[in-house]
């Protein structure tokens, strides 16, 4: 495993991106696991989200705090107008001149018409994370930051927020902090990018774009595939012959248990197809992670993922 | 237990709404197909750009017009198409675009409004943007008459009721008062808007830039003219979503996360009064009784290898445990719903991206309950 996550795990910021639904909260949640059990100082951020990771931990809600999950993984919930406070309050230095700003209504609508200010200031928030020497008073440094990404329901656009940003304020403060969120996220050696697909044919075919536009379009680098829930081959073609040939004799549970069988295999036998398409479809190295036959995953669940997603 | 047909007789629009991943625009295209099977002409909008909706419907590709999917693909599905489908996909900046020269006092206007760079960014990007665009293409489609019916499918947004109140959104960042600090070309601190602004307008260039302000100065100028025209039609918008004409579906997953937000939903549309008509959810592990002693009766009564009947037991058992933690959340999102008709979807074994499995999920769309139960647990 040359290239494997190894090479995501030494990065210090990695997005954690795809389609709505596949379970990037969970594959963030499981590679902050795996880089806090290789001694690094990780923290994951959710965006503006349910806090999936409170729940896992059985904390109450961090919000916009740096909250300790467990020894070596931290956790927030970025806020985008919190971030811009925080961004403001750096920014202009005078508590009073920040306050005013978001009391004002005549901001709240320049927020508005420049479009994506939200999502750079919270990719500002990400990046002031991943600084050896914290803006914010009193903070300490992290090894490592994995971002569970928004859904990518308008393409590539928050990783693409910086450069459009700089592109739209050609000078001045906005400009230049635009500028070096987006050389931070192009920076092959020090962010990385992992798409999570689920193994269905859209998902497939949007994973495969998503990854297109992501290399050539925003130039980041995709370290790595996710293939998440994948149903495992539980039978062989020729159990589930068997099994087909006996459906009709038997009945009540027994008839029903047959046909739950027969649709694993069936599920697996397609989900398998299409784990061979994306990598025919895709140049990054795809990494299987099981589906897991449970109500709701727990952090034992968890772990055994973290040990998978390397 | 109703189906889809009772819920949507006597509209003429259905909204589907719901988180992203839950299958929106395969519910909606279901939808669209089984009315017009049934002989409406119906036209179906997707915002999704993913191809989704197109692939699954034989066409190459959408455009911001409707168009019609051949009739002979239901034929050779083996569905008699006594209607018309027709599906388009929102281009949002075009719908803007149009909306600018509808509303644009003169050409100068309009050419200075489509050329601003602040206006660009707006246009494709703007947070409820899309949404607002969605919906004023939903008006102007249901305005032309051309449709019996129409389907839409929501913007997968991270907060899934922007486009609720995105017309009014849109109109309020238009017409805001503040926005008189721009209207004066010279005089950004005149004594007119007063010393307050003037402070503010030090911040903001200190923030933003000068460069970026006089930007936002001139868009904001140059849309002035428009507000009215805007705002009129926003209110038309708003006024059609909440038509009794009308029908919210919210669609989600079984999980407890997609239920949780469906139940939010479906209260936040409530509280908006707009009409919902019920709750879809797909990919539902049905439930069956019993399972204990499966493995025995696979060893002795037919003859099954006990490493073999083990599996299928085990399988079994995951099954099962699925299907009561889907039976539960059904049943919890139901007691929110009061009376509000839940329709089940079951997990098929293939996933649906053809009409043929379009077509699958309106067997179960447009079954009543009874039936529903007797395909699932066939």
């Amino acid at each position: 495993m040359a290239l494997g996550v190894s090479d995501l795990l030494d990065k210090k910021l990695v997005f954690v991106t795809g389609k709505g639904g596949v379970g990037k909260s969970t594959v963030a949640l499981s590679l902050g696991l795996a880089g806090a059990a290789r001694g690094k100082r990780t923290i994951v951020c959710e965006i503006a989200s349910q806090e999936n990771a409170s729940r896992v931990f059985k904390r109450a809600q961090v919000g916009f705090n740096e909250v300790e999950l467990t020894p070596g993984l931290w956790g927030i919930s970025i806020d985008p107008d919190e971030s811009m406070r925080e961004y403001l309050l750096l920014q202009l230095k005078v508590k009073a001149m920040g306050d005013l700003l978001m009391r004002s209504k005549l901001f709240l609508y320049l927020a508005q018409a420049a479009p994506g200010l939200k999502e750079l200031v919270t990719i500002g928030k990400i990046w002031e994370l991943t600084l050896p020497d914290r803006k914010v008073k009193g903070m300490e440094p992290y090894d490592l930051v994995i971002v569970d990404a928004p859904a990518t329901g308008h393409g590539v656009g928050f990783l693409q927020t910086p450069r459009t940003f700089a592109e739209i304020a050609r000078v001045g403060p906005i400009h230049n902090q635009a500028s070096t969120l987006a050389a931070q996220i192009t920076n092959h050696d020090e962010t990385g990018v992992a798409i999570v697909a689920l193994p269905e044919e859209m998902p497939v075919n949007e994973s495969a774009s998503l990854e297109t536009q992501l290399i050539d379009d925003v130039g980041v680098a995709v370290d790595r595939l996710y293939m998440n829930a994948l149903y495992p081959h539980l039978f062989s073609d020729t159990e589930a012959e068997t099994l087909a040939g006996l459906r009709e004799s038997a009945e009540g549970p027994t008839k029903a248990a047959i046909t739950a069988a027969m649709s694993e295999h069936k599920r697996a036998t397609v989900q398998h197809a299409q784990l061979e398409r994306l990598k025919e479809m895709t140049r990054t190295p795809v990494t299987e992670l099981p589906f897991i036959f449970k109500p709701q995953l727990d952090l034992g669940d968890f772990n055994e993922l973290s040990e998978l997603t390397i | 237990m109703t189906s889809i047909a009772e819920i949507l007789a006597d509209r003429k629009i259905c909204i589907c709404a719901g988180s992203g991943g839950v299958g929106k625009t395969t519910t909606s295209a279901a939808i669209a197909s089984g009315l017009a099977a049934r002989g409406m002409k119906v036209a179906v909008l997707t915002i999704d750009p993913a191809k989704r909706l197109a692939d699954s419907l034989g066409l190459e590709e959408l455009g911001n017009e409707p168009r019609q999917v051949d009739p002979a693909l239901f034929t050779e599905a083996g569905v008699e198409m006594k209607g018309e489908l027709w599906a388009m996909m929102l281009d949002s900046k075009a719908t803007f675009d149009e909306l600018v020269e509808r509303n644009a006092p003169d050409e100068a206007a309009r050419d200075r409004i489509l050329e601003n760079r602040i206006y660009r960014q707006i246009s494709n990007a703007l947070a409820g943007s899309q949404e607002y665009m969605a919906m004023e293409k939903l008006y102007e489609i249901h305005q032309s008459g051309d449709y019996d019916f129409l389907v839409l499918d929501t913007p997968p947004s991270r907060n899934a009721l922007d486009f609720l109140d995105a017309p009014k959104r849109l109109t309020q960042f238009i017409e805001g008062r503040s926005l008189q600090i721009f209207m004066k070309p010279t005089g950004l601190a005149t004594s007119l808007i007063g010393r307050g602004s003037a402070v503010m307008f030090q911040v903001l260039k200190r923030i933003l830039g000068f460069d970026l302000l006089s930007d936002i100065g001139e868009f904001l100028q140059a849309f002035s003219g428009m507000v009215d025209g805007f705002s009129e039609r926003a209110k038309s918008v708003s006024a059609l979503l909440a038509d009794p004409a009308t029908s919210f579906i919210v669609v989600c997953g079984p999980q407890g996360e997609p239920i949780e937000e469906a139940i939010f939903f479906q209260r936040k549309l409530l509280e908006a009064e707009m009409p919902v008509g019920g709750i879809i959810v797909n990919k539902v592990h049905y439930e069956i009784d019993g399972g204990e002693g499966v493995e025995k009766t696979l060893i002795n009564q037919l003859g099954v290898d006990s490493d073999l009947a083990a599996r299928v037991s085990a399988n079994f058992d995951n099954y099962r445990a699925l299907a009561s933690r889907d039976a539960e959340n059904i049943s919890r999102l139901s007691r929110d719903l009061n009376a509000q008709t839940v329709i089940r979807v079951p997990y098929f074994d293939e996933d649906v991206h053809d009409l043929g499995g379009l077509l699958k999920i309106d067997g179960y769309l447009f079954a009543s309950g009874d039936e529903r139960e007797q395909m699932a647990a066939s």
